[in-house]
Parts: structure tokens; sequence; C-alpha cells
């Protein structure tokens, strides 16, 4: 289990008194200080730790955010900045003697401009959101993470969430132009705004993926991108990983950069297989899915060039989609994956490490042997192209020897991630999970460095504690 | 052994080196001037030093995994350097670095070309920076020597990293006044096989504007999207010309072409040039070459929201100025004239349009007097002077060179 903190005594003893003068600043409807109703916000996407908050504050408005801030700074009572609590790294998981501090009625669509291929949104609007107000004039929002339908922009750029078909669009960080930004203190800034690039210190880079811990973000305005004509996608299975490996290696060297590139392992085949019916191939050790962009006759060429490619490397299987249903049938088991292992076991752990993609074989031989020595199932889905790992680590809740084997487990593949070269996370951010881990990609020089920056924004650390840093440090 | 610069830089031999050069200028409180070859010396206020660091002896890729989009190399390498080492294996960085040494580099202050430490530095994109991103947006990892002399990393060699806080975009276009960068890793992309342009003549630059977003907006991959005034040289008689490029596998071209053509036709009859014809063009646009700067004028880049383009070009035009557009239209660059007016005028109409600039070129007393890039509100100041101290408390990076007394 992580440590977590000791709630402030004295802070907690003031809960009425605190709820009060928040309510005085944002309105009593926009507070929330019944038990029942607190419970709602104990935890997040990582939900096997649970803290009930002080306080939850709803804000409507980015006046009210600057309020409550203003007030926590100085009474020196924490914060927790919350979206749609779909992180999986334990983000926006409240503590008790922390006033939680939510955007999700800020939900407005402020200005859509096709000419200029922007919109800006309140920090509350879901992902799919930004895209199901552009799709009618053929536009999307690019970055997608599976979580879209819940989460909110405001989370994507605390976390700079990516998606499937980031390999091609970029992450959040490359989908932005501006943030309304709320300081520790209670003002009221923009960063970046209409235009690209900064002229000073990227604010709005540093800003994206800080998850929470150097101010708030109440309204963000992003790029809008046409979309392409259209998209297919192709199902490959090989009966060896490192086979799969060397075919992704080959299409990247082709130059041929597909909208997205995922793998599966076996154990993630089987349990997509039952749950979606999607016809994957059983017995396959790996399975990738390409898709492609363009007119029909560029898919066609481009998924000819592709099954040229893979057929190189002696596939068991190869099935190229010729309609957007076939497509979305071959995407259906992928994009069901968690729920997937959700069904063949009680609980999952969904982790998020980053390898350089050419030591995908040793990552796969890696694991394989860890998850042998904590006895545990793990099944395997990648953002190939790009690296990006989620093992889902299969435990029972209820066995908290098994729960503590999963978080070990966790701990050792991410670690072997950053000995193959490469990090702890590369989508859904450090929160509470990976805290400790810290130490294992950064020295104590580096972290010193960014905890300055830190406590240039929050100097007294009041925002998101115990979190991103290690504990000993915050 | 340093080597002996005409300008008298330091150029330490290696990162060690300039560690240890920064901690005893941190350790005696003496301000450096932190430079690549010097190739951008007129970007940005002069600096108050009483010495100049290069990183130009830091030179070579040290990691090259073309089946892993990814390139490191040592801060002081030749971006031109890299960009053949990537054109070997049919690759490169998609933002295009633009080689402003014609046009920033003070006479005889450059010592080399254009380092790739210089123009990450610099944040500094071409014209596919309004389709695929800043050099920002590539950049994966560095390596830099903090203001106490502390060696830093940030980032790494995977595409998809959000472990901790980013100092890569923080340090990109920083200007050194941060940390001196020593190493990046940067991601690369298969280069495209052909380019084609579209070129619409005579447009007025709202109605080019309008253009260059049809094609924008358009599913056809429009990679560049300028519009030159006074395209002089660069293109046959005709007046104004309106550009948008398409990038892709030579098969993909012709339909394409075609389909942006049909798309454009209420704006004009494009003209079609091929990739010999195209390659050139953008290159200059990337250089602001069009901006035919004479010995003694400024100049001047300006980013705002495309359709707000025509708006500032106008009312530089209007103060005696002359311009082009890229970036759809979101980047106005100028020239004119290296007065202190001029330099009122560009700061004006950025702040008009709710966008920002960058002083490219001006005369030194210019800027200094007048800032290199818009002032910050109160609070933005305010965090911009800590942020500085928490990486350099003594404030001995390139003091002034980017506000005056920070
Ligand atoms: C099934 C599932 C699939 C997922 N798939 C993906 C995926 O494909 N890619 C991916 O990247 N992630 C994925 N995630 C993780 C998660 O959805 C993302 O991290 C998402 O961006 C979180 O958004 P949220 O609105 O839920 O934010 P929250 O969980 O509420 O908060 C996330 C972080 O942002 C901070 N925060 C929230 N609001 C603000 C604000 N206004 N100002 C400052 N900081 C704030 C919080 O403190 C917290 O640290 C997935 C999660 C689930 C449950």
């Amino acid at each position: 289990m992580l440590a977590m903190p000791e709630p402030k005594a004295e802070i907690v003893a003031r809960r009425a008194e605190i709820v009060a003068a928040l309510a005085a600043r944002v309105g009593a409807a926009n507070v929330i200080s019944e038990a029942l109703r607190l419970k709602a916000y104990e935890t997040d996407g990582f939900s096997a730790y649970r803290r009930v908050p002080l306080a939850v504050v709803l804000a409507e408005t980015t006046e009210q955010v600057a309020a409550a801030l203003k007030y926590c700074h100085e009474q020196g009572i924490r914060v927790v900045p919350r979206a749609a609590g779909t992180s999986l790294s334990g983000g926006a998981l409240p503590l008790e003697d922390a006033v939680v501090i939510g955007v999700s009625k800020m939900n407005a669509i402020l200005e859509v401009d096709f000419e200029d291929r922007l919109a800006r949104v309140q920090a509350g609007v879901t992902n799919i959101g930004i895209t199901k107000a552009v799709e009618g004039e053929g536009f999307f929002y690019a970055p997608d993470p599976s979580s879209q339908l819940a989460c909110m922009i405001a989370g994507n750029v605390a976390m700079n969430s990516g998606g499937a078909h980031c390999l091609k669009y970029g992450v959040t960080a490359n989908n932005l132009l501006g943030v309304t930004f709320v300081t520790v203190e209670g003002e009221v800034v923009e960063l970046g705004g209409e235009h690209l690039d900064a002229a000073g210190y990227d604010w709005l880079g540093l800003i994206t993926g800080s998850e929470g811990q150097l101010g708030m973000v109440t309204e963000v305005t992003v790029r809008i991108l046409r979309a392409a004509e259209g998209a297919r996608a192709m199902l490959v299975g090989f009966d060896a990983t490192d086979v799969a490996g060397a075919a992704v290696a080959d299409i990247i060297a082709s130059g041929i950069i597909p909208v997205a590139l995922e793998f599966m392992d076996r154990p993630c085949i089987h349990a997509c297989e039952a749950f979606a019916h999607a016809g994957y191939p059983l017995d396959a050790e790996a399975l990738l899915i390409i898709e492609v962009e363009g007119s029909e006759e560029e898919q066609d060429a481009l998924l000819a060039k592709l099954q040229a490619i893979c057929a190189r490397h002696g596939p068991s299987t190869m099935r190229i989609a010729r309609t957007a249903e076939e497509s979305a049938a071959i995407w259906k088991g992928r994009k069901g994956a968690f729920g997937a292992v959700g069904r063949i076991s009680p609980d999952y752990l969904c982790m998020d490490g980053t390898i350089p993609p050419g030591r995908l074989p040793e990552a796969m031989r890696g694991i394989g042997a860890l998850a042998e020595r904590y006895r545990l199932q793990v099944a395997n889905v990648f953002h190939a192209g790009d690296g990006n790992l989620h093992p889902l680590i299969m435990f029972d809740a209820n066995d908290a020897d098994s729960f503590a084997r999963a978080e070990a487990l966790g701990a050792d593949i991410l670690k072997l991630c950053v000995e193959l070269g490469g990090c702890l996370t590369g989508e859904h951010g450090v929160g509470i999970e990976k805290r400790d881990l810290m130490t294992a990609q950064f020295g104590p020089v580096d972290l010193a460095q960014q905890k300055r920056i830190k406590t240039a924004f929050d100097p007294g650390w009041i925002l998101n504690p115990h979190k991103v840093f290690p504990l000993e440090h915050a | 052994m340093p080597e002996a610069l005409t300008s008298g830089m330091e150029a330490p031999a290696d990162e060690a080196a300039l560690a240890a050069r920064v901690a005893a200028a941190h350790a005696a409180a003496t301000p450096l001037a932190i430079w690549g070859n010097r190739t951008k010396a007129s970007v940005g206020r002069p600096v108050q030093a009483s010495a100049a660091v290069s990183t130009r002896a830091l030179t070579g890729i040290t990691l090259y995994s073309p089946a892993e989009l990814v390139l490191s190399a040592r801060a002081g390498t030749p971006v031109a350097e890299v960009e053949a080492r990537l054109a070997e294996k049919g690759q490169h960085i998609v933002s295009e670095t633009p080689d402003l040494s014609a046009l920033c580099g003070e006479d005889g202050a450059a010592e080399g070309p254009p380092t790739i430490g210089g123009a990450v530095a610099c944040n500094l994109s071409g014209p596919r920076r309004i389709a695929l991103g800043a050099l920002r947006d590539q950049v994966l990892g560095i390596r830099a020597v903090n203001g106490t002399g502390e060696v830093i990393t940030s980032g790494g060699r995977v595409l998809k990293n959000v472990t901790g806080l980013d100092l890569c975009k923080l340090l990109s276009g920083s200007r050194g006044t941060l940390a001196v960068l020593t190493e990046v890793t940067v991601k690369v992309m298969p280069a495209p096989e052909a380019t084609a342009t579209l070129v619409l003549r005579g447009l007025a630059p709202d109605a080019a504007v309008a253009a260059l977003s049809a094609g924008l907006g358009s599913p056809f991959g429009v990679t560049g999207a300028a519009h030159l005034p006074a395209p002089g040289r660069l293109l046959g008689p005709g007046g104004p010309a309106t550009l948008l490029r398409v990038e892709e596998f030579v098969d993909f071209i012709p339909y394409r072409t075609e389909r942006l053509r049909a798309l454009l036709a209420a704006h004009g009859t494009a003209q079609v040039l091929d990739t010999e014809a195209s390659l050139p063009l953008w290159r200059a646009v990337r250089d602001a070459a069009p901006l035919a700067v004479a010995p003694g004028e400024g100049a001047w880049r300006i980013s705002v929201r495309p359709s707000a383009g025509p708006r500032v070009l106008a009312a530089l035009e209007a103060a005696g100025l002359r311009g082009f557009l890229d970036w759809g239209g979101g980047l106005v660059w100028a020239a004119g004239d290296g007065t202190e007016a001029s330099q009122r005028a560009v700061m004006a109409a950025a702040a008009e349009a709710n966008g920002v600039f960058w002083t490219m070129r001006a005369p030194a007393p210019l800027r200094a007097a007048l800032p290199v890039v818009p002032d910050e509100p109160a609070p933005l100041a305010a965090l911009t002077r800590k942020v500085k101290a928490a990486f350099d408390p003594k404030g001995i990076l390139g003091p002034g060179r980017l506000y005056a007394g920070i």
C-alpha cells in the first residue's frame, strides 16, 4: 500500500467554518459537505485508494475557482483539483483535510471557429463533447483517450492525455492553443491564447501534464482538425511477439506512419475475443491493429503496402477491412479491452509505461517473467508505434495479498520500462500511483529542479499534495 | 582545448566543462552570454555579460534510431548535419527549422552554421508549424546545465512521456536564460516522397487567408499555407502569390492537388508546381527570404489567429513596413526601418490582434530600449521571475535577453 499523509487535525477540526466560508464565496449550492454526497468523490479511476474529502466545491465560473483557491491558499488548506475523476494514477484522489475543487459544472462550449480551426471550451467539457460540437462540419479534436466519453478537457490538460491516434496527431500538448489559468493565489491569467507559440516562457507547455500541481485550468482553447476522407483498419496475427515487433519496425522504416498501430498479446486477444466476438485469431501470440487514412484509393494503396510488409514476417492471420463496418469490427475488441479484462478478473491495475519500441521483445519477456514471479496474470495492450505499454495486471481486491503482489508487480514492470530506456508513464500521469517510483527515473538534482518550479507556483505546496513527487520530498 | 574564437566566446569541450564554467560564474556571480554559433545574435535584447559561453564544441549525433523515430544530438551540432543524417534514411524533423543566419546574424558575429541547441532554445519552426507542430512539439528529451552549474535532464528518448514536469517545453524557446541546453532528443518522421504547391495569383491578403483556410480546413493534408504580397524573383510575374503545399507519396499527389484545385476554384485558378519548383520556394518562405531585408532594417515575427493576419499586415504597411504571411495567415513576418516607430507599430498591431511578437532583428539600442517580446501581465511577470530564480538564482544566464532586468 502507498503511504498516505496524516490529515492535519487542526484543518479537519475547522470543517464547519471552512464549509461556511467557501459557501460565502461560491454559493452554498456549489459546496458539497454532506457525508453521503461527499462519498461520491472519495476516489477516481485508481479506485484501490479512497479518502473522503473535507468538502467539495463544484465551481460554475472562473471567478468561483479563483475565490475558492484564494481562500484555501490564505488558510493553508490543501486543494485537490478534479474534473471527471477518471484518472488511473490517483491524480484526483482526495485527502481528508483537502477541499476538492471540481470543474464538472463548467461544461459550456464558448466558441467554435472553423476558419481559424479552434474551439474555446470550459474546462468541464468532455473530450468527446468537443468533437461532437464540431463533427457536423467534418472536424474533430484529435487526442482521443479511451475514456473520452467521460473524461474532461481539464483532466486531459492536467495529464497531457494521449489516445490511439496520437502517433499521427500528437497528444494533448500538441493540440492546445491556450488556457485560462488560476494561480494558487487566485489570480486569473491567460497562458497562450488564440495564436501559436509562446513569446516568453512556454507556460502552456509547462502547465500541460503538470497534474494539478501548479494551478487550476478553467477554460481551454484547442485546435480542431478536419477529419480525413476515410479510415480503414487491418488486423494481423503473428506466432511470436518478436516477429510482431519486427513487423512494426519495418512499417515505420517504410515511411508509412499509420494513424494507429496497436498491439495485443495472447491473454489480451483471448479476453477481448470472449467479450467482443470480433473474430480475433485465438492461436496468435500477438495481434496488430493498423489503421490508415485517406481517400478510398489511398487507403487501398497504403493497406497493400502494409500487407506486403507484414507478409514478409509470416503472419498467421491477415485481414483487411473493406468497409467502415469491417473496420469497426476489428476495433471492437481493442476498444473494449479494459472492459474485457474486467470480465475475466475481479479487478485489474492498468499500468502505463513507455519503452523504445525496439525493446518490445525484451519487455514482453521481462513482464512475463515478473508476472510468473508474482503469481499473477497480465494481459498486454500496447500503442506499438510509440512504445506506450498498458500491461493489465489481474488481481482480487478482496485478497490483500493478491493486491500487494499486484502493486509490487506493477512497480517492477515500470522499473523495467525505465531500465529499457523508457519511462514510468506515457499518458496516465504519475499521480499517487507512481509517486515513489520517480527516483527510478530522475536523480536528486532533477527532482530538486522540478520541486523548485513547483514552489515557484505553489509556495505552500497546497495543490494536489502527496502526488507526483516522492513522499519524502513533499 | 577551448578554441579561440573571433568573438572571444569560450567553447567548453564537453558538458562537464560547461557545467564547471557555469558553476564558477555562479560562484562569482558573473553573468554569461549563452550562444551556439551566434547566428541569431540580433534576436532578443543585448546581454550585459563579462563573458560569453558557446555550446559549439558540444557536437555529434549521439543516438539515431530510425525505426523508433528518435534522434539525439549534442547542442552544438549543426542543424544541417542533423538534417543530412536524417535524409540518409528518408527522415526529417517535421517543424523544418528555419535558417535565419542571413536575417538575424549581426555582421560578422556568426561563428558557424545554426546549431540544433540554438534552434530549440529559440523554438524556431517553419511553414509546417501550422499543420504538424512546432519544434518544441518534437523535443522529447533534454540535458542542460542550470544557472548553478548542475546538469539537469527532462523527458527521455521515447515518444510518449508524461513523467514529471515537462521541462523540455519550458526550456524550448527560453533562449538559454533558464539553463544551457547540452543535448536534445527529438522526434523524427518519414520525409515526404514528393511536394506540390498550388499557387493562386493576385489575391488581396484577406481573400488569400480565406483560400488558405479553405485548404487547411480540407481533408487533403495541406502542410504549408503562405501568402506573399510581393514574391519578387521567387515566382514569375503576376502579383501577390498565395501558396498551399501538399507533401505525400508520389502516387497520391495528383489526386490531392486536383481535389484542392477544385476546392479552391472559388478563390481563383491554381497553378501547380512540382517538387523541384516547390522545394526552393518553401525554403525561402521558411527562412523569411521574401522579406529581402536590407542592412540597417529591422525584422519581426507576429503570431495571431490566422484570420487576424491580414489586419495586422495592413496596420504594419500603414506604418511603412512590408511583410508576408505564413501559417495560414497566423504568422506575420515584417521588415522595415529599424526604428522605434516601426517597433511600436509591431507592438501595437500584435496587441490589437491579441497575439504576440518577437523582435528578430533591430539595432541594439532599440532592442535594449523596447521590449523584444510582449511584456507579461503582473502575475505572469512574477512567475517569470520566480521560475528564472528556480533555475538560475543569481541571474547569470543571459540576463536581460528576454526581459529587461530578468
Ligand atoms: C477506462 C479508462 C480508459 C482510459 N484511457 C486513457 C487513454 O487512452 N489515454 C489517456 O491518456 N488516459 C486514459 N485514461 C486516464 C484518464 O481518463 C485521463 O487521465 C483523463 O485525462 C483524466 O481526465 P478527468 O477529467 O477524468 O480528470 P480527473 O481524473 O478528474 O483529474 C486528472 C488530474 O487532473 C487534475 N485536474 C483536474 N481538473 C483540473 C483543473 N481544472 N485544473 C488543474 N488540474 C486539474 C486532477 O487533480 C488530477 O491530477 C483512461 C481512464 C479510464 C478509466
